[in-house]
């Protein structure tokens, strides 16, 4: 390995002939392998212990009724998080169907027509408001919605994950389209088809799988979030699917439940976090199943 | 379907295709130069010469690709049957002058059968779709070979099927015109010789322009030909005496092997 270096800078060879002996390979490649082994065991050590640590202590909690019942009071055993589940499932509905349209929908702009000075505005916005802090998008939410209508709300949550849904999917949409070759496209101009026609029909058809698979890892970002659900959706003891109404969510109750003193409750929260997680987790596997079958086709 | 272009009388006389004056750029790269010739209705016109001398360009002004690529540009014009294209909706006249690329670029996400139908089922046009993938797919010689499984995704054909599949496809919705960019220059020789012999058969009912790197195939293929030289048409005749006798030095040069 060393030798063949010092040939190249020397400039004695173009290509070297013989670099070092085949066992001085040998074990250069084994040390080389030996230490990229390493390396992804130690980014997987983190991995896996927060799985461990959530699965282990989240375990012992769930239960039929932990899906199902809503939350007991202090002292009191059993009850669950079924209303949080739900909330969380509902607002995150709500923030795809605001987001979904919007964010793929900017991504088709920057893709189609993004060439132009809007498109940089537009590309530029989206970076920007892709490193904005989540608590700040909450912040936002509050100050644009909670405020003016003197009460926390399904739809201030939905719209603060929205905002933050937005900027990540049109970036991806627009990756994703571009990533379609042009031929395709010429192939259908070439048959007479018109230019909006072909976009729909062959270029998103063909980009479909990879917008599917970053839609999901969308919306099981936004199942992630606390922060900006604090300030605008807030919390509620029971069930509820009015949009203007306080909501629920899985990560709002474990934070209540991790803060408080209980030790039970703590343990709920390590049940709702398993919860969670699952939830996140069962998502992310459709997307990534949604993208195999995609590839193979 | 022809609503902007209806028919019109035929004049034997006129070539199907007259092209006057055409220039084309990109940005500041002059790639076609002050180019006329005519193709008659149900010929063969092959279009030779080096890599970068401006065939592909020629050829996608002639159904308005070129003005698809950014910073693009032409002037001059282009007949189709005595109507200038430059004045008729583009969409329409690519359902005249259809087209095959130099690489097979089938739609991946649509079967066999979906591919074959895909121009007319894009447009909302209704007919026989069995019926015209069979018709389609036997001129280009591909119905026994993939009869049984139409339903199997595009992709899973060779490249020499695909590009028998994309002709098939440019059939399908019945143009007059039919340009191919160097159809068969990533086909293996059994797949080319196809082609070759499909060509010969649609020109019965087609006017057909073909690009092409290989002498051999102008001449096995082509009534006329033109050879083009750094954007510019050097000659133009029937195939026979622009081999045989090429009235132009740089003609003889090119044909001959002596550069290109
Ligand atoms: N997209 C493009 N942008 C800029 N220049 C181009 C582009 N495509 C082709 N050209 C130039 O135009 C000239 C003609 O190209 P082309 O028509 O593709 O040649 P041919 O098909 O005969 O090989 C060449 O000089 C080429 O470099
Ligand atoms: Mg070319």
């Amino acid at each position: 390995m060393n030798m063949a270096m010092t040939n190249v800078a020397a400039g004695q060879y173009a290509i070297p002939r013989r670099v070092g002996s085949h066992r001085a390979r040998a074990v250069t490649n084994g040390v080389m392998t030996g230490l990229c082994a390493a390396a992804v065991a130690l980014a997987l050590v983190p991995l896996f212990s927060v799985l461990w640590l959530v699965v282990s202590k989240g375990i012992h909690s769930l239960s039929l009724s932990f899906f199902t019942k809503l939350p007991a009071p202090v002292g009191e055993l059993g009850g669950g998080v079924g209303n949080a589940i739900v909330g969380t499932l509902f607002m995150v509905g709500l923030a795809s169907c605001i987001g979904l349209p919007l964010g793929v929908g900017a991504g088709i702009f920057l893709a189609e027509r993004g060439d132009g000075k809007l498109g940089h505005v537009v590309r530029f916005t989206a970076e920007v408001l892709a490193g904005v802090p989540s608590i700040v998008v909450g912040v936002v939410a509050y100050g644009l919605i909670v405020l003016p209508m003197r009460h926390f709300s399904a739809m201030a949550g939905a719209v603060a994950l929205a905002i933050l849904m937005i900027p990540t999917l049109a970036r991806a949409t627009e990756e994703m389209i571009r990533l379609v070759p042009r031929s395709l496209r010429e192939a259908s101009l070439a048959l007479g088809v018109p230019a909006w026609r072909t976009s729909l029909s062959v270029v998103l058809r063909t980009a479909l799988g990879g917008l599917i698979n970053a839609a999901l890892l969308a919306i099981a970002r936004a199942a992630g979030e606390t922060a900006p659900l604090l300030f605008t959706a807030l919390n509620n003891q029971y069930w509820n699917l009015h949009p203007l109404q306080p909501t629920a969510s899985l990560t709002v109750q474990i934070y209540n439940y991790a803060i408080s003193p209980y030790e039970d409750w703590h343990d709920k929260a390590w049940g709702a976090a398993l919860c969670l997680l699952i939830l996140i987790g069962g998502l992310s596997l459709i997307a990534r199943l949604a993208a195999g079958r995609r590839s193979q086709a | 379907m022809n609503v902007a272009l209806s028919t019109p009388v035929a004049d034997t006389a006129r070539p199907k295709l007259e092209v006057q004056k055409l220039d084309a750029w990109f940005g500041n790269v002059h790639a076609v130069k002050d180019i006329s010739l005519g193709v008659d209705a149900r010929s063969v016109l092959a279009i030779i010469g080096p890599s970068g001398c401006g065939k592909s360009t020629f050829v996608r002004c002639l159904n308005r690709m070129h003005e698809l690529t950014p910073g693009a540009r032409s002037e001059g014009r282009v007949l189709l049957d005595g109507e200038d294209v430059y004045a008729v909706d583009p969409v329409y006249l690519r359902r005249r002058v259809g087209m095959v690329f130099q690489r097979p670029n089938v739609f991946p996400t649509m079967s066999i059968r979906d591919n074959v139908v895909a121009g007319l089922r894009l447009n909302r046009v209704r007919a026989d779709y069995e019926a015209i993938v069979e018709r389609t797919l036997t001129q280009t010689a591909l119905w026994d070979e993939v009869k049984d499984r139409l339903d199997a995704s595009a992709i899973a054909l060779s490249g020499g099927q695909q590009q028998r599949l994309c002709i098939a496809r440019a059939l399908a919705v019945e143009p007059e015109v039919l340009l191919m960019d160097e159809p068969a220059s990533a086909l293996d020789p059994i797949a080319t010789a196809k082609i070759e012999e499909l060509i010969d058969e649609l020109k019965q009912q087609y006017t057909i322009v073909i690009v092409t790197h290989n002498m051999q195939q102008a001449i096995r293929i082509s009534d006329k030909t033109a050879f083009f030289y750094m954007g510019v048409l050097i000659e133009h005749g029937t195939t026979q005496q622009l081999f045989t006798r090429p009235e132009r030095r740089e003609t003889e040069d090119y044909v001959t092997g002596k550069f290109g």
